[in-house]
């Protein structure tokens, strides 16, 4: 008999995406759905949709989901969590929405060492919208709102969250990884996974920022995206674990 | 039974909601409402509650979104400013339809304003308030005792039609002790919540929403909303009306004016003026067939509000268009006393029939 050795995991569905052809979105939802899938706790998941390319989560996931407003689902998570703590909570948020509109609830919530994981995309626009100029957007990146290049005298500096947050006491584990070739999807498979076990474990808040391209606003080919990625964002957003707490430390 | 004690308005009102099964409180410190969250983060550890002073107003009314999604009573409390930052999720649980408590302990604007007794919410609250095409169920409480059994009934009927209720209160409200008996008038039933997000166990995946992108999808859920608000205008109006029959001039007053108003009329009735009430109980629904057939028997309607003219509105529109509408407002925290709300009275009595005054007699 011939067996299965690959397959769809049972979290995700099997609805064609709205994401573009070539996007990493649809790695990274399938790489969250192998994670839920691997901890057995699919019946027991509720995801909080962000505004973006993401809203759609309750399509792609065979989970309960909730839509937050833009930025906020760090804060309709916690109540979540704090009303159902025996359920596995996520949200997955892109940079516009996690580290611009919603700074504050992310911080706090991960401040207050909710336990709770998050997945954000980091891919230096808002894609949804057209392209416009994100808070990780690179030093000199064309946008559709920085279309002379994106100037610090002006516009700041592309915003590490993953190490800012890993400053905080009430982190558990944050980490960036990337989806740019296969030996980096396995590595984020990791992460992802570790972030979700440090929920299981009620270790407190964990994050993976996953850069991610978004080729069909950076106006390149799927390919010269992930390029980009490796050449141009891994050395400003370098891949790594900024926090793993071993134990309920608490102070 | 209980027996009466003297207590604060916002110390009833956190007290029903414990009462109510409320377990999850999110708030924001903002005067004059600060004895809820305060009162709150003492009781409902020891009821297995949870209790998060939040960041923010915008994270504490998302915080209630997410733990009223799974089912749970939950709300928050705040006034003027901090509401306003909650609208945006208000209008996100309208549209996915997630019942929740808000509590509008009012202090004036715009902007800071200062924190003495107002109704300048009036539009915020009954308007929605946020974006896109939604009401909420307001009650407005005029004594310690409703300040109690308003929030209790509020549960109920955000529960009951699954949309966020608010209690319009204002400082004098929040701040004042009368005697109270804090105890349900009916047992307290909660029913069950089929549509929340708990985890997929026994059923297929769902999920609250507010984002329609297909053709038509947007429009049949806001007709649908709209069918909802018919039924709660229908069913769910409270008013008290007092001394209609033969009365010279009819008075309509919510919440703290309507205290001030029913002296005033006292005080006319010894000078032999009869003066009918109608304080709307609920604001929205408003109870418009009320103040119809009390203005075709009464041709003369005088609206008393503590702020510019806001509820005045809402009368003009339902009033018997014979009717002649006067209004008296202080707004800013600017309270009336009996003595101006009878000199507005008289005043209104006085004046040439059919004229639609506005005229704001703040003196």
């Amino acid at each position: 008999m011939p067996q299965q050795v690959f397959k769809r995991p049972r979290t995700l569905s099997d609805k064609p995406t709205h994401f573009c052809p070539g996007c990493t979105h649809g790695t990274a939802h399938r790489l969250v759905a192998e994670a839920i899938d691997h901890f057995g706790v699919q019946e027991k998941t509720i995801g909080v949709a962000c505004v973006g390319c993401a809203v759609f989560m309750y399509d792609y996931f065979n989970v309960d989901v909730i839509e937050a407003p833009h930025g906020r689902a760090p804060a309709v998570a916690t109540g979540v969590k704090r009303a159902r703590p025996d359920r596995i909570v996520f949200t997955y948020q892109g940079d516009g929405d996690l580290a611009a509109i919603g700074t504050s609830e992310i911080i706090h919530t991960a401040n207050r060492g909710e336990n709770i994981t998050v997945v954000f995309v980091n891919n230096t626009v808002y894609g949804m919208t057209g392209g416009q100029m994100a808070p990780t957007t690179m030093l000199g990146q064309q946008t559709t709102t920085t279309p002379y290049g994106r100037d610090f005298r002006t516009d700041g500096y592309p915003i590490r969250m993953a190490e800012m947050l890993a400053t905080l006491e009430g982190v558990a584990y944050s980490a960036r990884v990337s989806l740019h070739n296969a030996k980096a999807v396995l590595n984020a498979k990791k992460a992802i996974r570790k972030a979700f076990e440090m929920q299981v474990n009620e270790m407190g808040f964990s994050l993976v920022e996953v850069l991610s391209a978004c080729h069909t606003n950076w106006r390149v080919s799927p390919l010269e995206g992930q390029k980009k990625v490796e050449e141009e964002m891994i050395p400003y957003f370098p891949l790594g674990v900024f926090k793993e707490r071993t134990g309920k430390d608490f102070l | 039974m209980k027996e009466s004690q003297l207590v604060k308005g916002n110390v009833a009102l956190a007290e029903a909601a414990i009462q109510a099964g409320c377990r999850y409180y999110f708030g924001y410190p903002i005067t004059p409402q600060n004895d809820i969250p305060e009162y709150l983060s003492e009781h409902l550890p020891k009821q297995s509650g949870v209790f998060i002073q939040a960041e923010s107003e915008i994270a504490s009314i998302n915080m209630v979104m997410g733990a009223a999604a799974t089912g749970a009573r939950a709300m928050t409390s705040s006034s003027g400013p901090g509401i306003s930052l909650m609208q945006e999720a208000m209008s996100y649980m309208a549209g996915s339809e997630i019942p929740c408590l808000v509590v509008n302990v009012m202090r004036c604007g715009p902007g800071l304003g200062g924190i003495s007794p107002t109704q300048g919410d009036y539009f915020q609250a009954t308007r929605g308030g946020g974006h896109g095409d939604y009401y909420n169920i307001v009650l407005a409480p005029a004594s310690v005792q409703e300040m109690f059994d308003l929030t209790m009934k509020a549960f109920d009927l955000a529960d009951k039609y699954r949309n966020p209720a608010m209690i319009l209160a204002d400082a004098i409200l929040g701040q004042m002790k009368e005697p109270a008996i804090l105890e349900p008038r009916e047992p307290v039933r909660t029913s069950a919540k089929p549509w929340a997000i708990t985890g997929a166990a026994d059923r297929k995946p769902q999920y609250l929403k507010t984002l329609y992108l297909s053709d038509g999808e947007q429009e049949a859920h806001n007709l649908e909303l709209m069918r909802k608000y018919d039924v709660i205008r229908d069913k769910e109006v409270l008013c008290e009306a007092k001394n209609l029959e033969g009365a010279e001039l009819l008075v309509v007053a919510f919440g703290t004016a309507s205290r001030i108003v029913k002296t005033a009329m006292n005080m006319a009735r010894e000078e032999g003026i009869r003066i009918g009430l109608i304080r709307p109980i609920t604001l929205f629904p408003f109870p418009s067939k009320a103040i119809l057939e009390a203005s075709e028997q009464i041709p003369k309607v005088l609206v008393v509000e503590m702020n510019t003219g806001q509820m005045l509105i809402d009368v003009q529109v339902s009033a018997h268009k014979s009717a002649g509408i006067f209004f008296y407002g202080r707004p800013g925290g600017g309270v009336p006393t009996p003595e101006e709300v009878l000199v507005e009275i008289k005043r209104s009595l006085h004046a040439t029939a059919g004229i639609q005054a506005s005229k704001n007699s703040v003196g």
